[in-house]
C-alpha cells in the first residue's frame, strides 16, 4: 500500500530511485530546450573565420570577444553611438520598473485592504483586462500618445508599458493573505495609511514585489514597440530597438551574424540573472496566483 | 517633510489614482477608440467619417486575404500553440514537482529561460538556424546526414513557415503560467492524496485527474488565460522570421500582422481598428470559454 502511494512523492526531500524516469525525461527535454540558447552563446564568441566556416560548426573553437567589441564600436547610420542606446534602456527600465512596482502595489493595497465604493468592480475590470492584448490596439494607443504630446519623450517609453493587469492581480492576491491584525495594530499606534503601506505592507509583500519587478523588467527591457511607434528621434531609442534594426539589417549577412548573436546575448543575460536571483520569491508569489 | 506629506495622504484615492489613471489612458481609451474608429473611414490625415458597419461587412465579404489566409492561419496557430504549450507547461511542472528542490530549481530555470529571450532578438537567431542556403545550420546538418539533397528554403517556403512559427512559439511557451502551475502542484495538501488513495485511486493518471488538478484549479485557470493571451500576443513572429509583411503567400499572416498591414502600411486606420476589435473579442471569448470549461469540472 505504502509503495503505491504516489502523493507523497510530490516535493520530496531527497533523491530516490523512483525519480529516475522523471530525471531522464526532463533532462533530455531540457537539453532540447536549451540548444537554441547554447547556439547564441557559442555564436556570439565565434571569430569571423568560424562564422564563415563550411560546414558550420555548433561549438566555438577559439572564443573571442571580437563580436562584442565590433558591436560596441558600431554607430547607427544616424550617428548615435551604441552606449547611448544602452543608457536609454537602463534609464527607462530602471524608472519603469520602479514606477510599475509603486503604482501597482499602491492600487493592490487599496483594493485589498481599504474600504471604498466600487473596489470590487475595479478588481473585476482588472481581471477582465488580464485577457487584454496590447498589440491589438497599437493604432489608438499611438493616437493617445500623439495627442498628449508624449511623442519623442521618455514618458512614451514608460507610461504605456507600466500598467500591467497581471502584476496588479498578483500583488492583490498576495496582500489578501496578510491578516488584518497587522494593519489594525499599526492604526492603533497612530500610523497613517501611507505609513502602514510603506512600513508594514511593503516589507511583507517583498516576494510579490520582486515578481512584479521581474515581469516589468522583462516587458520594458525587451520592448521594441514604443521606440518604433512613439519615437522619431534616434537618440531616444532603446537598446532592444537598435538590436532589432541591427539584426534585421546586418543579421542577414554572415559577417553580421556574430554581432547579432552578441546582441541577443546582451538582451538575454540581464533577464536570466534577475530570474535566477529572485526565483524563490517568484515561486512563493505564484502560489497565490489562482483565478476562480 | 516627506513623512508629514505621507501623513496627510490617507484617502483611498491616493492609492487608487496612479494605476487607474494610466489604466484608463492606455487600456480603456484605446479600446473605446478602437471600437469608435471601427465604424469610420480614417486615413490618419482627414478627420474620421462615420460609415456605420461598412468596415465589418467588407472584412467578412470583400477581404479575401482575411478570410482565406489570415483567419484560418490565426486559428490554426492559436489552437495548436495554445493547448499544446499549456499541456507541455503542465506536464513539465508535474514531473518537476516529483524531484528534490535543488535539481527541480535548476531544471525549472532551464525550462523557463526560453520565455526570457526577447522575441525579436531571438528571431535573428532562428533566421541563422533556418537559413535557406547550405550555410544554414539545419540545412547543413541535414545535408551532412544525407536527409536532403538540396538546401530547403525554410522561411520563404509557404508550406514550412507556419510549422516553423509554431515550433518557435512552442519553444518559448513555458512561461508565467508554468511557474504558477508548478507552485500550485507543490502546494497541494498531502492529506488530499492520502484520502484519495484510501478511496481507491490506483495510479498516477487518476491522481492527476481526481486530486492534483481539482486542488490547483485556480492556478490551472490562471495558466490557461496566460496561454491564450500569450499565444495571440506572439503573432508578430511570422513577419520577424520571414522579414516581410505580408509574409510569403500570406503563409504566416496572423491577425496582428493584418492590423499592421492596414494600419501602418496602407493607413486605413478605421478598417484596421475593426480588425483590432475582432481580435480583442476573439481573445476574450476564447479565454472565457477556457475559463468556464476548466471551472466547471468540480
Amino acid at each position: 500500500m505504502a509503495s503505491k502511494f504516489l502523493g507523497t512523492q510530490i516535493n520530496p526531500d531527497r533523491f530516490h530511485k523512483g525519480q529516475l524516469p522523471f530525471f531522464i525525461i526532463l533532462i533530455s527535454f531540457s537539453v532540447l530546450m536549451i540548444l537554441p540558447i547554447l547556439f547564441i552563446i557559442n555564436h556570439a564568441f565565434k571569430p569571423q573565420s568560424e562564422l564563415f566556416a563550411y560546414p558550420p560548426a555548433f561549438f566555438v573553437q577559439n572564443p573571442t570577444l571580437d563580436n562584442f567589441i565590433e558591436l560596441a564600436r558600431l554607430v547607427s547610420t544616424s550617428g548615435v553611438p551604441f552606449s547611448r542606446y544602452v543608457l536609454n534602456s537602463v534609464f527607462i527600465t530602471g524608472v519603469g520598473v520602479g514606477l510599475a512596482i509603486l503604482f501597482t502595489a499602491l492600487s493592490a493595497y487599496g483594493l485589498a485592504k481599504l474600504h471604498f465604493k466600487g473596489k470590487k468592480l475595479l478588481f473585476e475590470i482588472n481581471t477582465i483586462s488580464l485577457m487584454f492584448v496590447p498589440i491589438a490596439v497599437q493604432i489608438p494607443r499611438y493616437i493617445v500618445v500623439a495627442q498628449s504630446g508624449m511623442i519623442d519623450t521618455y514618458f512614451a517609453h514608460i507610461f504605456p508599458l507600466i500598467t500591467m493587469p497581471v502584476a496588479m492581480f498578483l500583488i492583490k492576491q498576495f496582500i489578501d493573505q496578510i491578516p488584518n491584525d497587522f494593519i489594525e495594530a499599526a492604526r492603533i499606534d497612530g500610523a497613517s495609511e501611507m505609513q502602514i503601506f510603506f512600513k508594514v505592507i511593503m516589507p511583507m509583500i517583498a516576494p510579490a514585489v520582486a515578481t512584479v519587478g521581474i515581469l516589468a523588467f522583462q516587458l520594458i527591457w525587451n520592448d521594441t514597440s514604443t521606440s518604433t511607434l512613439f519615437i522619431n528621434d534616434e537618440s531616444l531609442r532603446t537598446l532592444a530597438f537598435f538590436l532589432q534594426t541591427l539584426t534585421s539589417g546586418v543579421g542577414n549577412t554572415i559577417a553580421g551574424q556574430g554581432m547579432a548573436a552578441a546582441a541577443s546575448l546582451l538582451m538575454f543575460i540581464p533577464n536570466l540573472v534577475l530570474f535566477v536571483i529572485l526565483q524563490s520569491q517568484v515561486m512563493s508569489t505564484m502560489a497565490h496566483s489562482g483565478l476562480k | 517633510m516627506l513623512n508629514r506629506l505621507l501623513d496627510r495622504m490617507n484617502r483611498p484615492a491616493w492609492f487608487i489614482f496612479p494605476y487607474w489613471f494610466l489604466f484608463a489612458v492606455f487600456i480603456v481609451v484605446p479600446v473605446v477608440a478602437a471600437i469608435g474608429l471601427s465604424f469610420t473611414f480614417f486615413n490618419s490625415i482627414q478627420t474620421p467619417t462615420f460609415i456605420g458597419i461598412t468596415n465589418y461587412i467588407e472584412l467578412i465579404t470583400l477581404d479575401t486575404v482575411f478570410m482565406r489566409y489570415v483567419l484560418p492561419n490565426t486559428l490554426r496557430f492559436a489552437f495548436i500553440v495554445g493547448p499544446v504549450g499549456y499541456a507541455l507547461s503542465f506536464m513539465v511542472a508535474w514531473m518537476l514537482s516529483h524531484l528534490p528542490k535543488r535539481p527541480r530549481t535548476i531544471l525549472a530555470i532551464i525550462f523557463y529561460s526560453p520565455s526570457l529571450t526577447a522575441g525579436v532578438a531571438m528571431a535573428a537567431m532562428w533566421r541563422i538556424i533556418f537559413s535557406g542556403d547550405a550555410q544554414g545550420y539545419l540545412n547543413a546538418i541535414m545535408l551532412d546526414l544525407g536527409l536532403i539533397v538540396e538546401p530547403i528554403q525554410f522561411l520563404q517556403n509557404p508550406d514550412m513557415l507556419m510549422t516553423i512559427m509554431i515550433v518557435v512559439s512552442l519553444w518559448s511557451s513555458i512561461g508565467v503560467g508554468f511557474l504558477a502551475m508548478l507552485a500550485g502542484i507543490l502546494n497541494v495538501d498531502r492529506t488530499l492524496y492520502e484520502a484519495a488513495y484510501i478511496d481507491g485511486i490506483k495510479n498516477w493518471f487518476q491522481e492527476i485527474i481526481y486530486v492534483t488538478i481539482p486542488a490547483m484549479k485556480p492556478q490551472m485557470i490562471f495558466g490557461a488565460v496566460m496561454a491564450v493571451v500569450g499565444t495571440f500576443q506572439a503573432g508578430a513572429i511570422g513577419v520577424a522570421l520571414s522579414g516581410t509583411n505580408p509574409t510569403p503567400n500570406y503563409a504566416g499572416q496572423l491577425i496582428v500582422n493584418h492590423i499592421e498591414d492596414f494600419g501602418f502600411i496602407r493607413y486605413m486606420m478605421g478598417y484596421a481598428a475593426s480588425i483590432s476589435v475582432i481580435l480583442l473579442l476573439m481573445v476574450y471569448a476564447i479565454s472565457k470559454v477556457t475559463w468556464k470549461f476548466l471551472g466547471e469540472k468540480d
